[in-house]
Formats: structure tokens, C-alpha cells, sequence
């Protein structure tokens, strides 16, 4: 078990060098210039040059990636090019609410998807596997601004109930995290219900078919320790793989949800450093987000043989 | 009585807390602030920034005169000696005295960012602090608009900050932002592209004038202002009637609906002048480096459809042909005819063929991710079809527009034939500083048209002695730039902004200030 942990820790490095020198090279290859955001619509083409200059952006393509490379050894991740602000403080900054929001996310929607999908299994071709089956439906094709809009103008304008925008964290107090984190929540958690329903549904419909159900039935074990004990224990392995990538995702994707509502997190910051073409800021977002991605899918295969117990490692 | 006793504690305790509330506004801005630095950059956001903890010498009101502000002047008789006195009391944020050599210091920074100033230097023989609060500008031939360029406020603005953060290379963005203005900048809680926080500064000393534009007195009535960044406009547009901001600087005209039946809150516009957008063509490659064809586009179009398709309201546009804006002191409407009125296009047809026009496409690029540039190269594109000319309308983001733009290659090699951007009136309304307006070749602004009777013109402007000698400048410089196809101009527009009704005594401006505010709770 440690030795299969230490050799997935250590293949971790590798994969981060080609991302990093990929998205080192697809950023300098896209068309876009920092100094021109900087300098503004009225500098002239000589002005523009001059802040190149300065930002070291005319040094040749191996200088630049030498000059991050050496950064990135001493764990420095730069400067931002546009704002001056250290890359590294930027992306602590905004790492909070995202993770926070992700988390209540991904709590939310396990807590409900997966009753509804053992419902829906368990009561197969009824009207509750019906409902739960539309609710699936609706969740992944209402794109998720309309959905945080309606909950808006309901809960916040009408209601009153929540702040329409911002963000308060954790550290502030419980209810003052919840008040801005809910409603961003639960706009994410119709998508990720949806699918993590589906997922239980379809795998408990398999399990449920199996010898080893019939066998436990018939030995008399209650239906509720059938269904969570014996089936969905074996249906799991599939439905984490689905909530770790998930989760990994919401990470990296939440830009929408945070711009209806005016979260200060890493999607906006991502998107805003792409539009202004703020390299460093850029390549510490990607490096950051594969990193989560490795390590969400180390954790889910770990994991696996909790509930799977053929999984040896 | 011990019960009146305890009622005169408890209310004096409440009217002490009520006094002790602290006032915030709230607001959202049109971008959000990354940049720091106002000498380095033309951003409008940086330098509404500036306004707020930076102070000018000399600023101008809403006649486009100009005002003391830091410093009154005298000029010797034959306008060669400019001597500024700053007034008393003025500190920076760090408590130090505000000195002639910080002033020094930190114009000869912006004069070389800055395109006014680089023409006010190219005639200097001296700028120098001749005491603590005296200042020295001594020309080698006479600038007649030495204070219009000084106290302008857009662009470049020559913001005075202490003289060891002034002597940072003008290319390298300062570090430090101290400044002697009305608020002081919150280092601790910025966020970039995020948050902003102002506090008043309690040791400003406000001019006795009433405030007018960038002018006059700079009374602060609130205690924080926060800009936040929302990126969508109707994210703020919520905010605002919920309560949770108080103001919206740029609003997006279809979402005024949302806002008009509200009673706590009031649409507006605060400057009438507002923006102008205008086309640029490439003068180095064909077709426009043929100054007929050239005169054929700005026949084929016409102004009204385009403002319809861009703002949709007509409440909120205005069909101009003057290349220094409507509204302006030197507004003037010589060669506009058709753009205002349409019907250029049997004219455009015959200069095209009378130019010999062979089809050479015409590279528009047009940006998809900008709102206020979006619809413009679609409309003039079809204008320009037809007229007769062969379009390639290239779609891309504004970031790889404006590197594209710095491109002198050929068009069918990764450069382009024309582009199309706004401009605040403010900016563009002086010959000086209106970016367009110059024919020095490869230093010009981007399109690089070589000519040397603008710059000619433009002398005449700066020895021009009275507003009316000026204004008829300005009229042959309108004339010159339409009939050689400077720019296109393709009429003005304003931005409405939203408040709620608790703030109140907001100042007119084309710049968003927050002194002479005043907030009800």
C-alpha cells in the first residue's frame, strides 16, 4: 500500500513537468500581450515597446521558461505581470471560496443524490424513479446562470432570505459563511445531483440483479441493510470515481457561478488573467488545478478498496 | 428621575453611536482595478483611481477651463516664464509636507508618457522648484496651452505624487502609492481586479470653490468608499435593489428596464458628452494607403444605423461628425455630411472606381468579447460591401486585436486594415492629445499616417492667442482629418450610471467622483 502510494506521489512529477512546459509553450504561441493591457488604448506602438522591454517580455522563449522553471524550484510562483501582486498570495486569496464552495457542493449533492438514486433503484419504473429521473434531466440541461438567476429573484430579491452577491468565509462565523455560500451551492448541486443520481441508479440496477442480492435476500437480512450494506457498497466504486472528478472539476470550472454571483474565487481569476494575458498568473492556475486533479484521482483510487474489498494494493 | 437619567445616557450613547457609524459607499465600477500606476498606463479605471489619492496642480471644470488645484500661476508677458506656487497645508498620506521638488519630480515622469507633455518639453529650456513651493517652468518659445494640457483629465494626467516614488523609470510600474488627494489608498485590503478600498484622508485640505468636474473644493462626506468588480452587469443591477451597493457606474442600456420602476433608485447620466467610437484605417498598406479610397469608406458611412445597433436607445446616442467631439469648445462638423445624413454611397462607388480600386479585401477585425465594440465592424463591414468594397471581416478577442493592431505587416500577413474603438469626448476633444490626430509616420498612433500638414495645423493650434483663433484651427483641422481620413468618426454615446436615492450631491463628471457625496442611511 505505501509502495503504491509513493510510486503514484512520484509519477505526480513527470506529468506536472509536461503540463507545465505545454501550457508554458501554448500561452507564449496564443496572440495576446500583457504591455498592451498595461499600457492602455492611447499608447503608441514605441510606448508599448518600452514596457516590453521592462517586463522582460523581449527576453527569447528558453530565457522566460529557464527564468520560471528557476522560480518554480525555489516555490516561487511570480509576480503578476498586470497587477504587481505576488501570483502566490493572489491564489491563496481566491482559493477559499472556491474550495468552500465546492466542498458544501459536493456535501450537498451526495447527501441528496444518492437516497434519490437508490430510490429510483429500488423502486425501479415507478413514479419516484420517474421524478428522480426527470429531476436528472432538468438538472443537466437548464445551464446553471439560469438556474442561479431564479434562485436570485426567489430567494434573494423577493425573499429577502440571502445577500444577492459576495462572499463571507468560514472564519467569519457559520452563518454568515452559509448565508453567501448556500445559494451558489445549491445552483451547483442541481448539476452534480443530477449526475451522481443517475450514476447510483444505473449501478444499483446492476448490483441489485446480482446472486449475492438474491442470497441476502433470501438469508432475510432487512431491505434497508440490503440496499446501503450489500448493494451499494459494491455500486460505490464507480459513483466516487464521479464525485472525485467532480469535485476536481468544480475547482477548476466554477467561472460561471462565481460571476452571477460575484464570488471572488479562482474560476473569475483564471479568466481574468487568460483575458489579460497575465502569464504567471495563468501558468499557476493550470499547475495548480493538475495538481488537484492527480491528487482527487490518487485519493478515489485509495478509496476504492475501502468499499471494494478485491481492491488490494 | 433615575429613569430620565437613563434615558439621557441611552440616547446620548445612540447619537454618539450614530455618529460614530461609519459611512461607506459602495460601488461598482466599469472595470476592475489591476494596474496602480497612472503614468504607466491610459486605463480610465487607474486613472479614476488617481483621482482618488492623487492630487493635480491645475484641473479643469466643467467649461474645459482650467482651475487651480494644487498650485495658482503667473506666466511672464511673453509666455515663456510659467511659475506655479502651491498652496499651504498641502501633505502627502505619510505626513509629509508636499514640496515643489515632488512636483518636479513627478512631471518629468508623466512628460514622458504622456503626449501633451512630451510637446510641452520639446519646448522646455528649464522645469525646476525654485523653492519649497515654487515651481519653475521656463520655455524656449511660447505654449498657449500649457494649462489646458496640465489640467486635462484624461489620458495622462500629471498627478503629483512625492518625488522618490516619481524618480521609479517611467516604463516600470511604481511600488509605493502615496499620494496628497482626498482618500488614501487601503494597500491591506486591495484585491486586484477585485476590491478597492478608499479611506478619507482627515488632514486634506479642500479648496473653497464649489466642486466642478476635477476642479474646485474636494469635500469628503463619507468615510470609506469600496469599488467592487462585477463582471456582470446584472449580478450589480441586483445588488443595487437589494440594497447591498449604492452605485453603478456604467450601466448596460437594455438593463434600464430592470431599474425604472423602482422608487429607491434613479437612472442618470452624469456627463453628457460621454464617448465617441470611431474607425481607424491602416494609411501603410493598400487599399488606404490611397488617400481616395480612403474618402470612399468614410463616404460609405453613415452614422445612425451604427449607434442603433450598438446602443439601441436614442435616448442615449447622438449622431456626430465632429472629430473633436460634440459638445466640446472646438466641436465643428466640416466634411461630416454624409455621415450624419447618409446617402455617400453612389459617391463612395465613384471614388472607388475612379481610384482604380482592384477588390483588395479589407481586413476589419472585429472583437467578440467586448460589449461597447461588438456590433460596429458588422454594421460598417456591410456599409463598406455596399459601396463596393471587398470585405474580410476577421472575428477575434480584443486581446488579440490590440496586439494586432501594434502589427505593420501587410494585411494578408497578420496585420490589418482597420479597427474600431471608443473614446471618452474629454480625451479626444483637444488637437494635442487626441491620439488620431497625428502624422508622425511610425510614431504615430496605430494606422501610422504619415502627414505633415496636421502637424502643421497643430503648431498653428499651440500659438493660437484667443478661443476664437482656436476654434478656427480646430475647424481646419476637422476639415484636414475627414478629407484625408484621420479617423471616421461614427457619432457619440453615454453611459447611464445607477444610485439608490440614499446617496445624493453625486458631482457631474466624466471621471466617477466620490467627494461632495453624501449618504442617508
Amino acid at each position: 500500500m505505501l509502495g503504491y502510494v509513493l510510486r503514484r506521489v512520484l509519477a505526480v512529477i513527470p506529468v506536472m513537468l509536461l503540463v507545465a512546459v505545454f501550457v508554458f509553450l501554448l500561452l507564449r504561441l496564443t496572440p495576446g500581450d500583457p504591455a498592451a493591457i498595461i499600457a492602455g488604448d492611447m499608447a503608441t506602438p514605441a510606448q508599448l515597446e518600452r514596457i516590453r522591454e521592462a517586463m522582460g517580455l523581449n527576453d527569447p522563449i528558453h530565457i522566460q521558461f529557464i527564468t520560471w522553471v528557476g522560480q518554480l524550484l525555489r516555490g516561487d510562483l511570480g509576480v503578476s505581470l498586470i497587477s504587481n501582486t505576488p501570483v502566490a498570495a493572489m491564489v491563496a486569496d481566491r482559493i477559499g471560496p472556491t474550495l468552500s464552495i465546492a466542498v458544501l457542493t459536493i456535501l450537498m449533492s451526495v447527501a441528496l443524490a444518492v437516497p434519490m438514486g437508490v430510490l429510483a433503484a429500488w423502486k425501479h419504473r415507478s413514479a419516484a424513479d420517474y421524478a428522480v429521473m426527470t429531476f436528472s434531466v432538468l438538472g443537466f440541461s437548464v445551464p446553471v446562470f439560469v438556474i442561479g438567476y431564479l434562485f436570485i429573484l426567489v430567494f434573494s430579491l423577493q425573499l429577502g432570505w440571502f445577500p444577492v452577491q459576495g462572499f463571507r468565509p468560514l472564519s467569519a462565523g457559520l452563518g454568515a459563511f452559509l448565508s453567501t455560500a448556500f445559494l451558489p451551492a445549491l445552483t451547483l448541486s442541481t448539476i452534480y445531483v443530477a449526475l451522481i443520481a443517475r450514476m447510483t441508479r444505473a449501478n444499483m440496477l446492476d448490483v441489485l440483479g446480482e446472486d449475492y442480492i438474491r442470497t441476502a435476500r433470501a438469508k432475510g437480512a432487512p431491505e434497508r441493510r440490503v440496499l446501503f450494506r450489500h448493494a451499494l457498497r459494491n455500486a460505490a466504486v464507480p459513483i466516487l470515481t464521479v464525485i472525485g472528478t467532480g469535485f476536481a472539476l468544480l475547482i477548476g470550472g466554477v467561472v460561471v457561478t462565481e460571476t452571477v454571483f460575484n464570488i471572488p474565487g479562482v474560476g473569475r481569476l483564471t479568466v481574468d488573467a487568460i483575458l489579460a494575458r497575465d502569464y504567471p498568473v495563468i501558468q499557476a492556475m493550470i499547475l495548480l488545478t493538475s495538481f488537484l486533479y492527480v491528487l482527487v484521482n490518487l485519493l478515489i483510487d485509495l478509496s476504492y478498496s475501502l468499499f471494494d474489498p478485491r481492491i488490494r494494493y | 428621575m433615575f429613569n430620565r437619567l437613563t434615558a439621557t445616557f441611552l440616547a446620548s450613547t445612540m447619537l454618539t453611536g450614530a455618529a460614530w457609524a461609519e459611512t461607506t459607499i459602495t460601488a461598482v465600477m466599469h472595470s476592475g482595478l489591476r494596474v496602480l500606476d497612472p503614468i504607466i498606463t491610459t486605463a480610465h479605471i487607474s486613472r479614476n483611481h488617481a483621482y482618488m489619492i492623487y492630487d493635480v496642480l491645475v484641473a479643469q471644470d466643467s467649461d474645459f477651463q482650467p482651475q487651480p488645484q494644487m498650485a495658482d500661476w503667473t506666466t511672464s508677458d511673453d509666455g515663456l516664464i510659467w511659475t506655479f506656487t502651491l498652496r499651504e497645508g498641502l501633505v502627502f498620506h505619510d505626513g509629509e509636507p508636499v514640496t515643489a521638488a515632488d512636483a518636479v519630480a513627478s512631471l518629468n515622469r508623466w512628460a514622458q508618457r504622456d503626449a501633451g507633455g512630451q510637446v510641452i518639453m520639446d519646448r522646455t529650456e528649464s522645469l525646476e522648484a525654485t523653492d519649497d513651493r515654487t515651481i519653475t517652468w521656463t520655455l524656449s518659445e511660447p505654449f498657449v496651452p500649457m494649462l489646458d494640457v496640465l489640467s486635462k483629465q484624461s489620458a495622462i494626467p500629471p498627478f503629483i505624487m512625492p518625488a522618490r516614488v516619481a524618480e521609479t523609470p517611467a516604463d516600470e510600474a511604481i511600488t509605493e502609492y502615496v499620494g496628497s488627494g482626498p482618500f488614501t489608498f487601503n494597500e491591506a485590503e486591495f484585491q486586484p481586479g477585485l476590491k478597492v478600498v478608499y479611506e478619507k484622508f482627515e488632514d486634506y485640505v479642500p479648496r473653497d470653490e464649489p466642486a466642478s468636474w476635477m476642479a474646485g473644493g474636494k469635500v469628503v462626506n463619507v468615510d470609506r468608499v469600496e469599488w467592487v468588480n462585477m463582471p456582470d452587469v446584472q449580478t450589480a443591477v441586483n445588488a443595487l435593489s437589494s440594497g447591498e451597493i449604492d452605485y453603478i457606474e456604467a450601466m448596460q442600456v437594455d438593463l434600464i428596464p430592470l431599474l425604472e420602476g423602482d422608487p429607491d433608485i434613479v437612472v442618470e447620466t452624469r456627463e453628457p458628452t460621454g464617448m465617441q467610437t470611431m474607425t481607424r484605417m491602416n494609411f501603410l498598406h493598400p487599399p488606404f494607403d490611397n488617400p481616395q479610397i480612403r474618402q470612399a469608406a468614410l463616404k460609405a458611412v453613415t452614422q445612425e444605423p451604427i449607434l442603433a445597433a450598438m446602443v439601441g436607445n436614442p435616448e442615449y446616442y447622438q449622431v456626430c461628425g465632429a472629430v473633436l467631439g460634440c459638445g466640446t469648445p472646438l466641436e465643428s462638423d466640416g466634411g461630416a455630411e454624409t455621415l450624419v445624413q447618409g446617402g455617400g454611397a453612389d459617391e463612395a462607388r465613384a471614388l472607388l472606381e475612379e481610384a482604380g480600386y482592384d477588390g483588395t479585401p479589407v481586413v476589419i477585425m472585429a472583437p467578440t468579447d467586448l460589449v461597447a465594440l461588438v456590433t460596429q465592424p458588422v454594421v460598417v463591414s456591410q456599409m463598406l460591401r455596399e459601396a463596393g468594397f471587398t470585405v474580410d471581416m476577421q472575428p477575434m478577442d480584443w486581446q488579440t486585436l490590440v496586439t494586432r493592431r501594434a502589427s505593420q505587416a501587410a494585411p494578408a500577413d497578420g496585420g490589418w486594415n482597420i479597427f474600431i474603438t471608443n473614446w471618452m469626448v474629454p480625451e479626444i476633444s483637444n488637437p494635442i492629445s487626441n491620439p488620431m490626430l497625428s502624422g508622425r509616420g511610425d510614431d504615430a498612433w496605430f494606422g501610422w499616417p504619415t502627414d505633415e500638414a496636421i502637424e502643421a495645423l497643430k503648431e498653428d493650434y499651440i500659438d493660437a492667442e484667443t478661443p476664437e483663433a482656436q476654434a478656427e484651427v480646430a475647424a481646419r483641422i476637422q476639415d484636414h482629418a475627414l478629407e484625408n481620413g484621420l479617423l471616421i468618426p461614427l457619432g457619440q454615446y453615454t453611459l447611464p450610471q445607477a444610485r439608490r436615492t440614499t446617496i445624493t450631491d453625486m458631482i457631474d463628471s466624466p471621471v466617477p467622483v466620490f467627494w461632495g457625496i453624501t449618504k442617508s442611511e
